[in-house]
């Protein structure tokens, strides 16, 4: 129970008024840069870094961390009001998050992803909380082998589960590996498919082409239909979260499900990005309903938010630990720790308890005090989607261009978001699932340079996927989920065929 | 009213005083002060430009606010277009090391130092061999010994492809006369890590990059690639310090190679905007923060200005250049 006291002071810590005072600005900014495609979590942390190097690290550090909070929180908001993820790990939310807003439930969806927002933050924090050193040794048995696994197993959840046509989700998947793979090969060292253009050289950035696909298109797709304004006048008042908690309880399992795959995720570091696809991939498998999802289902909301968020908290487990940033924000939290003189890895936990569990304790009430601050401006957010669409969306589209731009100030990204809203309004005419392409855009290089380095090591031979228990595992389940679809879908067929009066009965 | 007329006819006085005190030529920035990284934040690069804005504004070097952007796609070419770019802006500045070398070498994109201009070397980064602190080898000695019987290629991590840590690899290679799987990761933390988890042999850290693992009992340095031993005495781990650490020269694996951090200005800017910042990095370079930062990393204290530090920049060229050659890493 040594660490138990230990977070008790760290309580003592962090309840203190200044840090409590720097956790409710620190939630409200992060809320505002979650808001604002583009600036995102990581740019919001580094541009107010400076801004604590006068502070104590304790303080500095529950200020930043309370910014990562916010903008977690945050990302959800212009996904289900707009279909535009502020964040990339809010591209899942929008696939049911969007549809319940157009039907007027935008009060009940937000309120779902802010409370499985914090069910997902609060497990990554209880997990940091009592196992931390357990989990950081886990970590290390990921080599570039288990870690290709781990994207193949997000893949082929995806496309298992997927109830689109499979040949059109492949087509997706590739187009998007395509894209991946422009720019610098990290292993090779050499430029690839950038035609000497020194704009392509960057790479696709993800978030330009999500804002394209997802915020442009469905814009040019609304004023296709004639400007109609699609959100129904809501009821909104703070009824609405209570009505929507007392419908919770009935979706325990998603909810448990997606929290584990988010810490498992996090931690390993597969990242909150493919944790809120394979949480949104696995709700959709194992739901009595699969056909309701990307038609507003609200447990296609609470799956990708719980995993995000549990993935998004446990992230910072290694780097406290080991010093390996598990997201970007991650990262950036990584080098304000330098700055402050604290050295990240194993001994950070022996020689600045302080500090930890302060930072522990923090992430306790940073998500509580995030919690009551989202859930407050939910009436007000789902107010916006009373205003007349044609005023609206100009606004949104300046947004995204602000968005785009920002991410690397250059103007070639405007006109890339444009083209891509394009691309994404055809998809969607055509019927092709956007989301196989965004995923495979986000994991694709990764999934690369792992594959690669696997076999740089084993001299080329794929049996290094089969080396040790851990990596067997994850490939045997990574085909598992890949054949489930087919294989269940032919069983399907084979007993309908047989049994039709039988089938007919029962529907 | 009274209040503020008052404050404005002191300004004015001040403002009077001074210009009769600096010589009327010097020249002061007169907005925000960009410094490109072109690294990702964490990194070592990162770090350093994030100390400088540390110390820069704590102790109120400049008038105004440092900013540090970072700009790292392309393995770094992104950050070093954007000064290419900014020819001229004498608010922009951009840390370097050896990639300002290799990475035109290794891409043929048409980027080149003297297009830049050299403000300050700050410090050189040592590279060290570090092993598993579970792993059987003692000495440099007995890790090629190892390699040479070896079935399979021994795997040496290190960060990017056709950069530092390869071509030292290759040197190994070809002061061994062994082969080496070497593979690249995307950071030094994340080779350090792979490194702890044995999915590499070895990797070819700088010394900030594998501290925490050291110290955390997880790796050792077997041998520093330079020609003396690092100078910090102070004990860092295992009861070692950095200069306990003997040089891979002295185990029979004869390969050195160090790498410059330093600080370029854009091209076309004047000797008056280029002399401010050469000031203001003297400064850096001597505050006892600095020095902090540079035994916390065991980085080697190594100032230069001037003309001398463009001579550096000539000769560490060339070598550069016959290594790459050399090692066929040269974009055709």
């Amino acid at each position: 129970m040594d660490d138990f006291s230990s977070l008790m002071t760290g309580f003592q810590v962090a309840l203190s008024w200044h840090n409590v005072g720097f956790m409710v600005i620190g939630v409200v900014l992060g809320i505002i840069v979650g808001v604002l495609p583009g600036l995102g979590g990581p740019n919001g942390v580094a541009i107010l870094l400076p801004l604590t190097f006068g502070m104590d690290p304790t303080s500095a550090i529950i200020l930043l961390s309370s910014i990562y909070w916010g903008a977690l929180f945050g990302g959800a908001i212009t996904s289900i009001l707009f279909n535009i993820p502020g964040e990339a790990w809010s591209v899942a939310t929008t696939f049911d998050g969007y549809p319940m807003a157009v039907q007027g439930k935008a009060a009940e969806a937000l309120t779902a992803a802010f409370t499985a927002s914090f069910i997902g933050a609060l497990s990554g924090v209880i997990l940091i909380t009592f196992v931390a050193p357990l989990v950081a040794s886990f970590a290390l048995r990921f080599g570039p082998a288990e870690f290709f696994a781990v994207f193949l197993l997000t893949f082929c959840s995806f496309i298992g589960m997927g109830r689109e046509n499979r040949a059109k989700i492949l087509a997706s998947l590739c187009i998007g590996f395509l894209l991946a793979a422009v720019g610098l090969d990290s292993i090779s060292g050499d430029l690839r498919m950038t035609f000497g253009s020194t704009e392509l050289m960057r790479g696709f950035d993800f978030l330009v082409v999500v804002i394209g696909l997802f915020g442009v298109s469905e814009i040019l797709l609304t004023v296709e239909e004639g400007l109609v304004f699609k959100g129904k006048q809501a009821k909104i008042d703070l009824k609405v979260v209570l009505r929507t908690w007392a419908g919770l309880p009935r979706y325990w399992a998603t909810l448990l499900r997606s929290a584990i795959v988010g810490m498992w995720m996090g931690v390993t570091p597969g990242g909150a990005i493919a944790a809120s696809f394979m949480g949104y991939g696995l709700a959709k498998r194992f739901s009595r309903q699969p056909d309701s999802f990307g038609k507003g289902n609200i447990e296609g909301v609470l799956a990708p938010e719980t995993a995000a968020h549990a993935a998004g908290t446990s992230a910072l487990l290694p780097m406290l630990a080991l010093g390996i940033p598990g997201s970007a924000t991650a990262a950036v939290l990584l080098g304000g720790l330098l700055v402050w003189g604290l050295q990240p890895g194993p001994l950070l936990f022996v020689e600045q308890k302080q500090f930890v569990w302060g930072l522990i304790a923090s992430m306790y009430l940073g998500n509580l005090a995030g919690l009551v601050i989202v859930l407050a401006t939910v009436p007000l957010f789902a107010a916006i989607m009373r205003i007349p669409f044609s005023y609206v969306a100009p606004v949104i589209l300046i947004v995204c261009a602000i968005g785009a731009y920002t991410i690397s100030n250059s103007i070639f990204d405007i006109w890339l978001m444009l083209g891509f809203g394009l691309v994404g309004y055809v998809f969607k005419k055509l019927d092709y699932p956007l989301a196989p392409l965004v995923l495979a855009l986000v994991l694709g290089d990764r999934a690369e340079d792992s594959f690669r380095q696997a076999l740089l090591g084993s001299g080329g031979s794929l049996k290094v996927f089969a080396a040790n228990g851990l990596v067997t595992t994850l490939v045997g389940l990574a085909l598992l989920l890949l054949l489930w679809g087919p294989v269940m879908d032919g069983v399907g067929a084979l007993r309908r065929r047989g049994q039709p009066v039988a089938a007919k009965a029962a529907e | 009213m009274k209040q503020h007329w008052l404050a404005f006819s002191t300004l004015l006085t001040v403002s009077a005083l001074l210009a009769g005190v600096a010589p009327a030529a010097a020249w002061e920035p007169t907005k925000a002060i960009e410094i490109v990284v072109p690294f990702s934040a964490g990194g070592a690069s990162d770090q350093m430009a994030r100390t400088i804005q540390g110390i820069i504004q704590k102790n109120q070097l400049t008038t105004q606010p440092i900013i540090v952007v970072n700009k790292p796609a392309a393995g770094g070419a992104e950050g070093m277009l954007d000064i290419q770019k900014s020819a001229g802006d004498p608010h922009k500045l951009i840390t370097t090391s050896s990639g300002i070398f290799m990475t035109p070498m290794a891409t043929k994109l048409p980027l080149n130092w003297q297009d830049y201009t050299p403000v300050a070397m700050m410090a050189q980064d040592s590279f060290l061999l570090w092993v598993n602190a579970k792993s059987p080898y003692k000495t440099a000695a007995d890790f090629m010994a190892a390699a040479k019987a070896a079935p399979a290629p021994l795997k040496i991590g290190g960060t990017s492809s056709k950069r530092e840590d390869n071509l030292l690899v290759f040197g190994m290679e070809k002061s061994g006369g062994v082969k080496f799987a070497y593979i690249p990761y995307t950071s030094g933390g994340q080779a350090s890590t792979q490194l702890s988890g044995n999915h590499v042999d070895a990797n070819t850290n700088n010394p900030a990059e594998d501290l925490a693992n050291w110290r955390g009992g997880a790796t050792r340095p077997l041998c520093v690639f330079a020609e003396q031993k690092m100078a910090y005495s102070e004990k860092v781990a295992d009861g070692l310090s950095w200069a306990d650490i003997p040089t891979c020269a002295s185990q029979g694996l004869n390969v050195s190679y160090q790498m410059l951090r330093g600080m370029f200005m854009p091209g076309k800017v004047t000797k008056e905007q280029q002399a401010f910042y050469v000031e203001l990095f003297k400064k850096v370079s001597q505050n006892a923060e600095w020095k902090d930062y540079l035994a916390r990393n065991a980085l080697v204290p190594d100032y230069r200005d001037g003309d001398a530090f463009v001579q550096f920049l000539k000769l560490d060229e060339d070598k550069h250049a016959k290594l790459m050659s050399d090692a066929g890493f040269m974009a055709k």
